[in-house]
């Protein structure tokens, strides 16, 4: 009970001392930060912040220069992420959707999904060209899955639609749908509300409470919506110029004058702090 | 736009505007490049006494005429069209339709087994010509498109040494019958060789693939162009292993079951048949399996591919595997076939020929891919006594550039690339319809 206790306390994610530079450019400067198992995260910051680089650092996309990013897809087992293949991250239970939305246009919604089961299993060319039962299976778990997810993001009669025909909100729920699919511990949304209309900002939170709640998955966000972030996230993470400027609480880093600087700039904070 | 144009630029601006004359120029332009082709020849001392000519012939007249009435017919069809599909589309919401009702899939396998039955039945009424043609060019280039479909086509990799694959099939069942100057451990009947053979391409495909596959688009065309080359001049160059440019002689005909294949063209037409029929089933479960949604993933979006978990390395191997074993199979069958192969069965052009048959049948497409390698292999057999030889090609080269103006995504589509052709259409359709602009290098 003891033991089970003190690895509930080990994060989910540990990125330390992570810099990231493109040539002369430093895009993220010895980043450090955490994430609690089951918690929702969010990194704000400023245009050019480094929120989108850091991302691409933890999914393998970016290989940093420096720094050690630890993820434990469950209690006891690390992951060194750096120097891992994007789809071996995946694999380790990681997930991520794109500020630019990147679904499969040409494909169905129900395919976009599929695409994410069957990256898990197992059955292989020959398979399929025979149609062994494995692979028949296999298969049919596929669509259950796919559908059940689709469902679960509220596009269960959008199923059979094009993926690029969907309206912008649903098209964001389907890559979270897609994200899902590959059955992750954590999973990172790269500005899931921008370009959403208000009703669909409200479905979405709710989405991401609901991913948090029911499957148990700890959630990082990257958000411009600051009314959406303070209202979901249990602590943020500020990014400034490559750097962590601030770490707390919605309520510390609303008075935090780092970030008011950042946000609106030194004559700003001042007033606030006088 | 020579047969429209004229000195007032006002009527100009007006044939631009609108869209009818538009077509009108168009038809007209084909019909007077058709004119001059078909039309007299000119001669060294008068090179353009040909031009002057074609367009006095009376068949420059006719096919102007031709190219009005066809005008006129589009012209028609259009206005029916639009009224049918407006019709449609109040019917159905304008949503695309996706799942096909079981009276489609009813026609579809009615359609199938007539096109077996034709198939069946082809080769019966045809000469002794017409079934070496139809064995020897139609049958193996289709099998060759059908693997270089699932390259080009699902995987979306541009492969432009393909026939490399096709050339160690070929030379490893000369090897293995005992007809190439280094001695092989054992000899077989080529039918045995097939097993070796479809390895050996596999075998060949991966170790190309493994070190270049982890290119973009482009590179990959380039590697693969000089893959094809190295096959090749090694080919002509080792004179111990290979014979050289004199190639091999005498590789046997097929043998199994107590059946022997002799000179006459039916039995290995029917041998062939049932391969394909085999190649096809398999590529089309393929399709619709976990790898070939991977390998639409991979096509579309690379990077979000991986990030869904995908291995797409893997995959881009995997189908590059497929596609080279696909040309060790018809290797194979051409050389016990004809008995005969020297590295001029394997030029670059050849491997360029069977792009274009899956390009003009339609990419990613199995009908496509069959429809594309017959019709432009069967072109160039029955324009031989009807035009002069140096003509030939020219037919061939206007047949494309035709195809490829009025239909550009190839005669039938596949439903997944029709719909990334429309949807890249505003913006890059050349890199989605070459298969390599798909992994957009920037992640914002």
């Amino acid at each position: 009970m003891s033991a089970d206790q003190s690895a509930v306390q080990m994060p989910v994610l540990e990125v330390e001392a992570v810099t990231l530079r493109f040539g002369g450019l430093t895009s993220l400067a010895a980043v450090d930060l955490y994430q609690e198992r089951g918690e929702i995260l969010a990194v704000i910051g400023p245009n050019g912040a480094g929120k989108t680089s850091l991302f691409n650092c933890l999914t393998g996309v970016y290989v940093p220069q420096e720094g050690r990013v630890t993820f434990r897809p469950t209690a006891g087992r690390d992951v060194d992420v750096l120097g891992s293949k994007p789809h071996e991250v995946n694999r380790a239970g990681i997930a991520r959707t794109f500020q630019n939305i990147r679904l499969f246009g040409a494909l169905t919604a129900v395919e976009n999904v599929k695409i994410g089961v069957e990256s898990r299993q197992k059955h292989g060319a020959i398979g399929a060209m025979v149609g062994t039962p494995r692979a028949r299976r296999e298969e049919q778990e596929s669509d259950a899955t796919a559908i059940e997810l689709l469902r679960f993001v509220g596009l269960g009669r959008r199923a059979n639609e094009l993926a690029n025909s969907l309206p912008y909100g649903d098209q964001r729920r389907l890559e979270i749908a897609r994200a899902l699919a590959t059955s992750p511990s954590l999973l990172l949304l790269d500005e899931p509300a921008a370009g959403t209309n208000p009703a669909e900002k409200r479905q979405l939170e709710d989405l991401i409470r609901k991913v948090n709640d029911e499957r148990d998955i700890s959630v990082l966000l990257i958000e411009h919506d600051m009314r959406l972030v303070m209202s979901i996230a249990s602590r943020i993470v500020v990014l400034n110029f490559g750097k962590v400027i601030a770490t707390g609480t919605p309520a510390e880093i609303q008075s935090d004058p780092a970030v008011i600087e950042a946000y609106l700039g030194s004559e700003a904070a001042d007033a606030a702090g006088a | 736009m020579t047969a429209v144009s004229d000195p007032r630029p006002t009527l100009l601006d007006r044939v631009r505007g609108n869209a009818d004359a538009r077509r009108l120029a168009r038809y007209l332009l084909i019909a007077v490049v058709a004119g001059l082709i078909v039309g007299k020849d000119g001669t060294g001392d008068e090179p353009f006494s040909g031009i002057k000519g074609s367009f006095q012939d009376s068949t420059m007249l006719y096919l102007v005429i031709a190219a009005v009435v066809a005008s006129v017919l589009a012209r028609l069809y259009d206005a029916q069209r639009d009224t049918v599909a407006q019709l449609r589309g109040r019917a159905s919401g304008a949503r695309e339709q996706l799942i096909g009702g079981s009276r489609q899939k009813y026609a579809n396998i009615a359609f199938l087994v007539l096109a077996l039955v034709f198939a069946l039945l082809l080769p019966l009424g045809l000469s002794g010509f017409w079934q070496r043609v139809l064995v020897e060019r139609i049958g193996i280039f289709v099998l060759l498109a059908l693997g270089l479909n699932v390259v080009v086509g699902l995987a979306g990799l541009l492969d432009l040494g393909y026939i490399a694959f096709y050339a160690i099939g070929a030379y490893v069942t000369a090897y293995f019958t005992g007809q190439l100057p280094a001695e092989p451990p054992f000899t077989l009947n080529p039918f045995l060789i097939i097993p070796i053979s479809v390895l050996a391409a596999m075998i060949a495909g991966v170790l190309l693939g493994a070190p270049t596959l982890r290119l973009r688009g482009d590179y990959l065309a380039i590697v693969t162009l000089g893959f094809g080359e190295i096959v090749r001049i090694t080919a002509v160059n080792s004179d111990k292993l290979t014979n050289g440019p004199r190639g091999a002689i005498g590789i046997p005909h097929f043998s199994a079951f107590g059946y022997q294949w002799k000179l006459d063209s039916k039995p290995y037409y029917y041998l062939l048949l049932a391969m394909m029929v085999i190649v096809v089933i398999a590529f089309r479960r393929l399709e619709n399996s976990r790898v070939g949604r991977a390998w639409a993933a991979i096509r579309e979006d690379e990077v979000a591919a991986a990030a869904c978990g995908v291995p797409t390395v893997k995959f881009k191997l995997l189908a590059f595997g497929i596609g080279a074993s696909t040309a060790g199979l018809a290797g194979n069958f051409y050389a016990s076939k004809v008995g005969f192969i020297s590295p001029d069965n394997f030029l670059l052009i050849t491997s360029f020929l069977v792009l274009v048959y899956v390009v003009f049948g339609g990419m990613g497409s199995l009908p496509g891919a069959i429809l594309g390698a017959a019709v432009l292999t069967w072109l160039p057999e029955v324009l031989r006594d009807k035009v002069p030889a140096q003509d030939r090609y020219i037919y061939f080269g206007v047949l494309l550039i035709i195809m490829m103006i009025f239909r550009p995504q190839g005669l039938i589509p596949s439903k997944r690339r029709a719909r990334e052709f429309a949807m890249h259409e505003g913006g890059d359709a050349l890199g989605s319809a070459e298969g390599s602009g798909t992994t957009a290098g920037a992640i914002a």
